[in-house]
């Protein structure tokens, strides 16, 4: 596991430099769309195919292309800006204290760890039996016992749709929809 | 990309493909990963795939703007439309004297039909609920193609 683990963790952090220092925005977009493909594997080792699943189809699919029809409506250089000093900084003790948060946090997979222990047990252990058999424990939290949830998800993705259609449509489609 | 038949003919190939993942992650998510907001995803990126080689004249042919606006709204309105329709069943299931049903309670949509013996209401509204995630999520993410790739570049 770990020769697959180092490596993976390693390419991350060299992509994401990578994106942060590169100017040329189009190898920057698909420096990203490699950081979204390498967090897919990643959440793949951590046993969350779901995750996997959006993290591969969103971030590496849909994003990527959606930035690249930017860059093909703007353009494709950045203008080569100076070292800035304060955000350096900022970012670095930003950075540093985030490290130090995860020191006293729980082994990945502790059985004590909150994560584990907080939404109560028995709600997984049920859910079998509550579903009438469906296995797949992600799907009746999310769309059963928490179903109000989702459904205010899907709103928020259906004005997420209608707020890019009003700042985006051109107003040549006024016409385009008569014909 | 008339220019580039290997991409045209090999584009042609996998969308079938494409489609065929994002419908099973549709309706096999209450088994496996997946669910309705990635065959969503899935699904709007093989109208995205078949925009981009063949143009947007051709997508919108397959998808037309007009139909996929109304998507959007149609996804949510199973969704809450799933909701209300647990309520309003609950009066006739013949559980005794449970006559009143709360939003999104799929308990209610347990039924008996004779040839097709009991089934769940749990199953039958995850998958409605599921359905209708996965509409919206298509048409948004298909309208958001559409506004990107319908625009003229910014002159520099």
């Amino acid at each position: 596991m770990i020769f697959i683990v180092i490596p993976i963790l390693a390419l991350l952090a060299m992509t994401a430099f990578a994106v942060a220092r590169i100017r040329d925005l189009w190898a920057a977009v698909m420096f990203t769309g490699i950081f979204s493909f390498l967090g897919a594997s990643w959440m793949l080792i951590l046993d969350a195919p779901d995750v996997a699943f959006t993290e591969a189809a969103v971030g590496a699919g849909i994003s990527t292309f959606l930035m690249l029809s930017t860059l093909a409506l703007t353009g494709k250089k950045e203008k080569p800006s100076k070292v800035a000093v304060v955000p350096l900084l900022v970012v670095g003790i930003t950075g540093a204290a985030l490290i130090y948060g995860t020191l006293d946090m729980p082994a990945y997979g502790a059985p004590d760890a909150p994560i584990q222990t907080y939404p109560n047990p028995s709600f997984v252990e049920k859910s079998k039996q509550d579903m009438h058999g469906l296995p797949n424990v992600v799907t009746s939290v999310l769309a059963s016992y928490r179903g109000y949830d989702t459904l205010g998800e899907t709103a928020v993705i259906f004005t997420a749709g209608i707020a890019v259609l009003l700042i985006l449509r051109k107003n040549g489609d006024q016409e385009d929809r008569k014909s | 990309m008339n220019s580039f038949p290997i991409i045209r003919v090999i584009t042609k190939l996998i969308i079938p493909y494409i489609l065929l993942f994002a419908l099973y992650v549709q309706f096999h998510g209450d088994f496996g990963p997946g669910g309705g907001f990635q065959a969503g995803v899935i699904f709007a990126s093989a109208i995205i795939l078949y925009g981009l080689v063949f143009g947007l004249p051709a997508a919108q042919r397959v998808a037309p703007v007009r139909v996929v606006e109304k998507l959007i709204a149609l996804g949510l309105l199973i969704y809450a439309g799933t909701g209300v329709a647990t309520m309003l069943i609950a009066k006739g299931n013949g559980h005794g004297e449970a006559s009143q049903a709360n939003f999104l309670d799929y308990e209610s949509l347990n039924h008996n039909i004779s040839w097709l013996g009991p089934l769940s209401g749990q199953h039958l509204g995850i998958f409605l609920v599921e359905l209708g995630v996965g509409i919206t999520v298509t048409a948004v993410m298909t309208i958001i193609f559409y506004a990107f790739a319908g625009r003229e570049p910014v002159a520099e």
